[in-house]
């Protein structure tokens, strides 16, 4: 890949680097307790939580584990299990 | 290429950036850039965002992004303002987010200047209380007593001696037409504040209090927890001011005592360590006690008795 | 027919950045820089002018400004002076970096300490390294060219990086000098807006300012080196384009005057360069083979075009208006560092001449060529630069045993 010019480079490239593999812990979301009340979406750094069809899923991809969705859920939905390596 | 099914419009400012777990900064971005829309070009002093926004070819910015030196992003602003005035793309707004290190500290001398100019930026710092991209070292904006690598607690040291420098105040004296704090504790305020600040022109401040585990020493799990604690002690006042006068704040649902939030987190660690630092803890909690006097942060009811 | 004036160096720099249509102009006093912002600023006020002008608060900010000015795609110029362009120095290597094409004029003055307002290159010479390509003026005239051709060399999709039009404080900027103006439209021909390529753009977010390491790091630098040595023959067309439009030929990347058969060749540049010219006329006269090399492009370094100037020259005697504490100056390390291991290659004598605004008379050009013979008859270089009329009896103790300017 040639290097471009004043090292400018095109947004949104970020998603070619996945973040997930930094992930240690992973949050399991239980979608019988889910409200899909959002909060998980709203407060994930990493951008990882989506609505999809209506329910919320979350993107291991990029999910990096910090568990800040579990701890959040007002319906105790999302628990963090130990990820195996 | 990635399959993303989105729950909302195309996200500005998407996954894959290499900010620490849990991190309070890159979780307000997203909310700012949800709050400002597309049109808006971004600049970024040196510092954690710019590092973890950064590594070349891996930009998470779907707005125009430009990251020049540490001590010059209100200056940057200022040149990219003039040249959208000076070109008719009145429609593109620009923005600043920094961290506490550029924006109190380095940057401080350009920061005053692109107020006194009246220049249209809105300037959003993303304050952690410490220049945490090189570790954690004091900077004007870490919090009385809190243990920094540069000044930090010991035998006969009790950490950082001075106030946090009361920066939304200086900028209100510069005649910004808005200045407001907010936290990523509060997001739909954050969002709402982001929204207001876009309609008004000329220069406006907004300080939002990002918690970080890495360097504040909690678990990654409780960013917002703690920034509610700051918040509900009375240490992190959520306000607006505009045309320099207060006009709203954020009510305290439930006072805490400030140890409430000091023990949360490593860097106030040595205060409870051995008993020694009760007088510390008192001058917190007053420094707590004049801010909710001063903002009026209690309900009504609480406020009379 | 060109229009003609006789006014302040300042002022027709001013001129000549008002017919380039720069869009953002940034501004900050320092002496003797100030008198071109004021009268831009002057302009601007009397509406002659439609420009964004930024009053900032520092040098840093006058270069941040019109690094951003220049990102978001505006055409974008400012000036400064001594310690002003040393508190610049950051952002002018950022802003090479991300190939920003704005123009500088960097007004020659001492750097500190002692302060003063005397005249030298301590301060330009300070930034060589840093990507901005630099021109260096002998006159009011030549300071006007100069400068509209800085616009579209800094803007040339080949070269895009910063371009800094060097001139001496308060001899050429505070002088009256006939000028010769090109007519708005004949600089419009020459210089078309700015249209880069890369620029902040809503439409398509890019992101300026990555963080790079040892994989890409090297190529990012090379990338400017490799723009500034192309550089060398487009500066050399866009020279030769404008003198075709003015009827001024000023040289190249250097002027080579009486230097065919010239067995001593001096190599100077800024306003010194008059005088110069004038002591070699009458040592000509007196049948010496004297000529000089006229440095008009310091960066990128002209070594191939000086190189052919050279061949029959026995001493080339630099004169530097700046000094690497602890070394040499500037010019006479980079022409010694091209010559070394040249067969042939003439003996180069280092004077320091014109360091912190002392006088380079025709009385001092003459000792400098005398010494020049010196060293032709010795064969030897110098062990030290000569410091050209430095005042031994004023310095402290024990400088009388100082190798300064003596030969083998």
């Amino acid at each position: 890949m040639k290097i471009t010019l004043g090292a400018v480079v095109k947004g949104g490239t970020s998603l070619n680097y996945k973040t997930g593999s930094w992930r240690d812990q992973r949050p399991v979301l239980n979608i019988e307790l889910c409200k899909a009340c959002g909060v998980c979406e709203s407060v994930c750094p990493d951008g990882a939580v989506h609505l999809v069809n209506e329910a919320y899923r979350i993107g291991y991809d990029y999910c990096k584990g910090c568990g800040l969705c579990a701890y959040e859920c007002p319906a105790d939905a999302i628990q963090m299990v130990a990820e195996e390596k | 290429m990635i399959a993303k099914e989105k729950s909302g419009e195309q996200e500005l400012f998407v996954s894959g950036h290499r900010a620490c777990h849990g991190c309070g900064m890159a979780l307000s971005v997203g909310h700012i850039l949800k709050a400002t829309g597309k049109d808006v070009i971004v600049v970024t002093p040196t510092g954690c965002l710019e590092t973890f926004t950064s590594p070349y070819g891996y930009s998470p910015w779907r707005v125009p992004w430009i990251h020049h030196l540490f001590e010059n992003g209100p200056s940057i602003a200022s040149g990219v303002a003039a040249a959208l005035k000076a070109q008719g793309r009145i429609h593109v707004r620009v923005l600043v987010i920094g961290g506490d290190g550029a924006t109190f500290d380095i940057g401080f001398g350009a920061l005053s200047g692109m107020l006194e100019r009246g220049d249209d930026v809105l300037y959003i710092c993303v304050d952690n209380g410490a220049y945490m991209n090189t570790g954690g070292q004091r900077s004007g904006a870490s919090p009385m007593y809190s243990s920094t690598t540069t000044d930090p607690a010991g035998k006969i040291s009790p950490g950082k001696s001075q106030m946090k420098k009361d920066l939304p105040a200086i900028i209100a004296a510069h005649g910004a037409p808005y200045v407001a704090t907010a936290s990523v504790a509060y997001l739909k305020d954050l969002e709402k504040k982001v929204k207001k600040a876009m309609e008004y022109h000329g220069p406006r401040y907004i300080q939002i209090d990002t918690p970080c585990p890495s360097v504040w020493g909690f678990s990654p799990d409780r960013t917002l927890e703690i920034g509610r604690l700051g918040v509900q002690s009375g240490l992190i006042p959520i306000i607006e001011m505009q045309g320099g006068m207060l006009t709203n704040v954020l009510k305290i649902k439930k006072k805490i005592p400030v140890e409430e939030y000091l023990k949360s987190q490593k860097r106030f660690s040595h205060l409870f360590r051995d008993g020694q630092h009760q007088k510390e803890i008192e001058k917190i909690q007053a420094l707590a006690d004049i801010n909710i006097q001063k903002y009026g942060l209690l309900k009504d009811v609480e406020d009379k008795r | 027919m060109q229009e003609t004036e006789v006014l302040e160096g300042s002022e027709a720099v001013a001129f000549a950045v008002k017919a380039c249509r720069p869009q953002v102009i940034s501004a900050y006093p320092i002496s003797p820089q100030t008198h071109i912002v004021e009268a831009l600023a002057r302009m601007i006020a009397d509406g002659e002018m439609d420009s964004e002008y930024v009053r900032v608060e520092s040098e840093f900010s006058a270069a941040s400004v019109i690094s951003g000015a220049s990102a978001a795609g505006s055409r974008s110029y400012t000036a400064s002076s001594s310690q002003g362009l040393l508190l610049m120095t950051e952002v002018l290597y950022a802003s090479a970096g991300m190939r920003l094409p704005f123009v500088i004029t960097g007004v020659n003055r001492a750097i500190s300490v002692p302060i003063s307002i005397q005249v030298d290159h301590q301060d330009t010479i300070s930034l060589r390294d840093s990507g901005v390509i630099q021109f260096y003026v002998e006159s009011s005239q030549e300071a006007y060219d100069t400068h509209i051709a800085a616009f579209k060399i800094a803007e040339d999709p080949g070269i895009l990086l910063p371009v800094s039009v060097c001139m001496d404080g308060w001899i050429l900027t505070h002088s009256y000098e006939r000028v010769s103006f090109l007519e708005q439209e004949e600089v419009d021909r020459f210089l078309p807006p700015f249209k880069p390529k890369n620029f902040l753009d809503v439409n398509d977010p890019k992101s300026w300012g990555s963080y790079a390491e040892e994989d890409v790091l090297m190529e990012f630098k090379y990338s400017i080196h490799r723009a500034m040595q192309y550089g060398k023959e487009r500066i050399k067309e866009i020279f030769s384009e404008l003198a075709t439009i003015t009827g001024r030929d000023h040289g190249g990347l250097i002027e080579a005057y009486r230097t065919r058969d010239a067995e001593v060749i001096l190599v100077a540049m800024g306003s010194m360069v008059g005088t110069i010219k004038e002591a070699i006329d009458k040592l000509r006269s007196q049948g010496q083979r004297v000529g000089l090399i006229k440095i008009r492009c310091y960066r990128p370094f002209p070594f191939e075009d000086i190189l052919d100037n050279i061949k029959v020259a026995k001493v080339v005697a630099v004169m530097d208006a700046n000094f690497s504490m602890g070394s040499e100056g500037a010019l006479g390390m980079d022409l010694k560092a091209k010559l070394c291991g040249r067969r042939g290659a003439p003996l180069v004598l280092d004077c320091v001449a014109g360091l912190g605004g002392r006088e380079v008379n025709e009385k001092r050009v003459l000792e400098i060529v005398e010494r020049a013979r010196e060293v032709e008859e010795s064969g030897l270089p110098l062990d030290e630069p000569y410091w050209a009329g430095l005042r031994p009896e004023i310095l402290p103790e024990g400088a009388e045993n100082d190798r300064q300017g003596k030969i083998g």
